[in-house]
């Protein structure tokens, strides 16, 4: 794998993480930072239709698109950090998938380069998700958006 | 071609009805156009998988690849739909 900087964390997990606990280690000891934009993805309910989303992933490879679409978006918008975390398993309705923190001096490049990671994230890393149903059926696989390859699309 | 490892992922992997295996390819698969067109023959299931080809992603040695690609030397071959994380 290829060196990865220190100001970028990236981590494949079942556990839950914690935002403010993410934030703050970011921005721990550091007076560079101006701006920091954190984005954190919930599990829907789909209007009670839902119980679970089931997240499978491919181990290795989902680190490794984590941490190069983590390096575009420190060159591109010059960020000074990035933390991006994502979930695999079973979550229920209202439990965290995923979460991006980008750290930069002003903030229009922390916001763009959340939303690039995100962007990208939702496209290229190997995550996929089934939908278990509230009468308890394992459902079906959520299709990919064409909108989300739009909003990858809009970076080039 | 000598053994390579395959790996399926979401309802690829369902619809062949295993996780991984280890395959010797014929000589004449030599790009994942050719394998997508040949792993059906080895059963219902991977054709039910791979009966639309444009909707399948695949990963050599766990880099997105174009299905022109080149399969010589490549040791881990994931095959998988379309990414729905974040």
């Amino acid at each position: 794998m290829s060196f990865v900087p220190r100001s970028i964390t990236v981590r494949v997990q079942a556990e839950d993480f914690n935002a403010d606990a993410e934030t703050h280690a970011l921005a721990q000891g550091r007076s560079d930072i101006g701006a920091l934009v954190a984005f954190t993805g919930l599990c829907r309910d789909e209007g009670g239709a839902l119980s679970a989303l089931e997240l499978e992933h491919y181990p290795g490879m989902a680190e490794a698109e984590m941490i190069r679409i983590s390096q575009l978006a420190m060159e591109r918008f010059g960020l000074l950090g990035l933390t991006a975390i994502h979930r695999y398993g079973k979550i229920p309705p209202g439990g965290q998938i995923v979460l991006v923190i980008a750290a930069s001096s002003h903030r229009q490049a922390a916001f763009d380069g959340a939303n690039f990671v995100m962007d990208y994230l939702k496209t290229s890393a190997p995550f996929w998700k089934k939908e278990h149903s509230a009468t308890g059926e394992t459902g079906n696989w959520v299709a990919a958006r064409d909108a989300d390859d739009t909003a990858r699309d809009r970076w080039r | 071609m000598s053994s390579t490892n395959l790996i399926y992922f979401a309802w690829v992997r369902e619809r062949i009805g295993k996780g991984e295996e280890v395959l010797d390819l014929p000589p004449y698969v030599t790009t994942v156009h050719d394998l997508l067109a040949y792993l059906p023959s080895l059963g219902e299931g991977y054709a039910e998988a791979l009966q639309q080809p444009d909707m399948i992603r695949v990963a050599l040695d766990q880099e997105h690849s174009e299905h022109d690609a080149e399969l010589a030397g490549v040791r881990e071959i994931a095959i998988f739909p379309p990414m729905t994380g974040g």
